[in-house]
């Protein structure tokens, strides 16, 4: 398959571009919630908007009320939601959630995707236990009780964890923390009795909580796939969660690329635009030159996802790894290239490194995905 | 799909039949390549046969037109045919700078009759051509050439001196930029093509810090070239010329893939047995950007095909391609440690790593330097200002 959009990809990349920056703009969305204190971290309106244009169901099967479509076109509308730093639940409800849920009972994907193709309902995962992402390792418990399970242990950089209806849950029904098996994935709805959440603001603004499982009695139908055999499903979801927050990243760091660049065409100092001195020129050429291969990589890792090729694994990872370091870099040069306004809230290169951070954090850093690229090619 | 279904099986069924097992290994030396020309001779029989029957089903140039060599695939049928050949390590039946920097040229303005002509002397591998570009005067101000051809009525009468000319000492005929407008910069330089036994023509060769002697400096004192061997139109030569520049950027930038933007750590724990924690941790993000920009690279070549990439491109390409063949390098040598300092002992064939890591530092000077593509992306596709 060529590495481009298709002909569909294209309208809907065409849609998602017109719609994220009218609806989903900086001024219209993330700075006025931010500025408002807003306990969410995102406009629950636009959500529904979301579900509109059918983007909350992109990854949902058609049977179960979505679109049925891949990661690539997933991407497009995350590679929008990079460049305008549009705050929504879109990567935790309709990437990672959508992707475990895709593989639960008749009955959960009943209970819960109509409220996630309409927009009504957000969903959170509760994967990392820690402040590093290591999914390899998980504590958190589910002990057998009754014909149910009782979850204990505590999980952290739980995104939209208070706003969430339900929260996908990683947790360990039997072995040893570090083993790959014996991981079962659970749905827990919000206000179930011993779950309890510490909200925190991120430095993007977005709001995270810190998790607390004391005993939380589930049925055993809260059970994503099979009992023990949730590692699976895991990778299934990290993958597309960090394919995911690839794309959005390599939207991030286009946007902060395009402000610069037009800055460098607008400021003027020592009678001349900045962009004409040939220091600043090679070092936005060679921004650009890294973030066109950054889309490359991602739109390779999206297709070899969607065709469940085996060497999608690898690649996810070397998108993620590639993309923290090149968004990173765009950030960087960004403000300082913008001079002293780069430095001011006021001015909106500053917010793009803020959301950089945070993504790059999310689902494991460069750091992570570079040992993980080192593991799997086998040294 | 279906029809490239079929086309990948019968392609992989003709590499089982033809495409002996000597010739799917690595390249490893200059001596692994064949470059065809009146004077190349094949280093074995597997050399041979294999070059033979890519030549008989057009697959020294596979994407050109049937008639003048080629196998007339389409954009599809050529990535199948890389795909199927990268997968059991095929050697390019073929290398030379006909296929890479004359034929796309030609393609684009040649005459009917000079496709003919040369493209198939191309696509056979009967000429081995060499590129009269830089001198000494004239490098990435390529454009301030002086080399001279005066007018002779039915031919021109040329003076003057190439430098860097890559194996113009091997080669059989070279296509050169000379001025025959000396009152217009731009369209005063003429795209001539000349055979190398023209008397007038000398060539020397010159020592690079590798050891080895590649490139010439090549000297024209009074070479006559008839008036029919120029391509495009006389005094135009600066457009074949950088059109044949962005198809020079693309082979250097490994885009098509292979050796130059394969993954290394695993290769280097094989090779040296151990790895400090601190090397593999630069090979991993080594090889982030290295499998990275094997998916540009082939996003690059989808996207050519159909018009998609922008036509400065292949710069961001060469760029980003020669930059990282630098850094693949020292960490060989790294990883390879005091043996791969050794110049000429027997178990590195010869100082194959040393010469080998000392040779990429041409990458990013050769064809226009990083600087120079750093410039043109610039200008070109970010639209910075400034001349
Ligand atoms: C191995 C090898 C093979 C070659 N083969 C051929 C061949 O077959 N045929 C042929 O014609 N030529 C060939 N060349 C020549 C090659 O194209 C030139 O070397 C190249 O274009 C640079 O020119 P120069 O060497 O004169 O360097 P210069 O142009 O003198 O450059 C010197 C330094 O100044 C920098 N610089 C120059 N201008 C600018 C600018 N505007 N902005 C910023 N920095 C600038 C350059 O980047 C470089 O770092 C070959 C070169 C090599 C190394």
């Amino acid at each position: 398959m060529p590495l481009y959009h298709d002909e569909d990809q294209a309208m809907l990349a065409d849609s998602a571009s017109q719609f994220m920056a009218e609806e989903g703009s900086i001024n219209k969305q993330l700075r006025h919630w931010r500025d408002r204190d807003c306990k969410d971290g995102f406009g629950h309106e636009l959500w529904k908007q979301f579900g509109e244009m059918g983007f909350t169901g992109i990854l949902v099967a058609e049977d179960d009320g979505g679109l049925g479509m891949g990661h690539v076109e997933a991407g497009i509308v995350l590679e929008e939601i990079g460049r305008n730093l549009t705050p929504s639940p879109f990567l935790t409800s309709s990437v990672l959630a959508a992707t475990a849920l895709g593989q639960a009972s008749d009955d959960l994907r009943g209970r819960y995707l109509p409220g996630l193709v309409s927009g009504d309902s957000v969903f959170a995962v509760a994967i990392d236990e820690g402040a590093k992402h290591r999914p390899e390792r998980i504590k958190t418990r589910a002990e057998k009780s009754g014909n149910g399970f009782r979850l204990s242990g505590k999980k952290d950089f739980v995104i939209h964890g208070a706003s969430a209806d339900m929260i996908v849950v990683a947790a360990r029904t039997s072995g040893a923390d570090d083993d790959a098996d014996g991981i079962t994935l659970f749905a827990v709805p919000k206000d179930v009795a011993g779950l309890s959440q510490v909200a925190v603001r991120l430095v993007d603004s977005s709001m995270a909580t810190h998790l607390t499982l004391d005993g939380v009695d589930l049925d055993g139908d809260a059970v994503i796939g099979e009992v023990d055999g949730g590692r699976e499903i895991l990778n299934r979801m990290l993958n597309a969660g960090r394919i995911g927050a690839a794309a959005e990243g390599a939207g991030v760091a286009r946007g902060a690329m395009d402000m610069t660049i037009d800055y460098l065409k607008q400021r003027k100092q020592f009678g001349k635009l900045i962009g004409e001195f040939q220091a600043l020129q090679h070092r936005a050429a060679h921004l650009y030159s890294e973030v066109e291969i950054a889309r490359a990589v991602v739109i390779k890792a999206q297709q070899l996802l969607d065709a469940d090729a085996p060497s999608a694994e690898l690649m996810v990872s070397v998108a993620k790894a590639k993309v923290s370091k090149v968004a990173g870099l765009a950030v960087r040069e960004g403000v300082q290239m913008h001079g002293g306004i780069g430095m001011t809230d006021e001015y909106d290169i500053g917010l793009y490194m803020k959301r950089d951070r945070a993504l790059q954090e999310f689902l494991g850093d460069a750091y992570y995905h570079a040992e993980r690229v080192a593991q799997i090619s086998g040294y | 799909m279906a029809d490239l279904d079929t086309f990948r099986s019968e392609t992989r069924a003709w590499l089982e039949a033809n495409c002996p097992e000597e010739m799917r290994q690595p390249v490893r030396d200059e001596e692994d390549v064949y470059w065809g020309g009146r004077r190349a001779t094949f280093k074995n029989e597997a050399q041979k046969s294999w070059f033979e029957a890519c030549v008989a089903k057009g697959y020294t140039v596979p994407a050109w037109p049937k008639d003048y060599g080629g196998a007339g695939l389409d954009a599809g049928e050529a990535k199948v045919l890389r795909e199927e050949m990268s997968r059991i390590n095929a050697r390019p039946p073929l290398s030379s700078f006909g296929i890479w920097m004359l034929g796309p040229a030609l393609l684009h303005f040649g005459t009917e009759e000079q496709k003919k002509h040369y493209l198939t002397q191309i696509a056979r591998g009967e000429i081995r051509w060499c590129q009269g570009y830089s001198e000494p005067g004239s490098g990435s101000d390529l454009v301030s050439l002086q080399t001279y051809g005066e007018d002779q009525g039915d031919h021109w009468v040329v003076n003057g001196q190439k430098v860097w000319t890559s194996y113009a000492d091997q080669a059989d005929w070279i296509f050169c930029l000379v001025r025959t407008d000396k009152t217009n910069k731009y369209q005063g330089i003429t795209f001539m093509l000349f055979d190398m036994e023209t008397p007038g023509v000398s060539t020397k060769p010159i020592l690079l810090i590798s050891g080895n002697s590649p490139f010439c400096e090549t000297f024209f004192d009074d070479v006559k070239v008839p008036k029919d061997q120029f391509v495009g139109e006389v005094n135009r030569g600066w457009d074949v010329a950088k059109y044949l520049l962005g198809h020079e950027r693309e082979m250097i930038s490994g885009a098509g893939g292979g050796d130059r933007t394969a993954a290394i750590g695993a290769a280097m724990l094989r090779h040296a047995g151990e790895l400090d924690p601190m090397l593999r941790a630069e090979l991993a993000m080594f090889d982030v950007d290295a499998l990275a920009y094997s998916a540009m690279g082939e996003k690059f070549l989808d996207e050519i095909k159909v018009g998609k990439a922008h036509p400065a491109q292949p710069n961001t390409m060469k760029y980003a391609g020669t930059e990282l063949n630098k850094r693949r390098h020292e960490l060989m040598m790294s990883a390879g440690g005091s043996r791969s300092l050794e110049w000429d002992s027997e178990e590195t064939g010869g100082g194959k790593p040393s010469r080998g890591w000392l040779r990429t530092k041409a990458n990013s000077i050769e064809g226009g330097t990083s600087e120079v593509m750093l410039n043109v992306i610039s200008k070109r596709i970010l639209d910075l200002p400034g001349s």
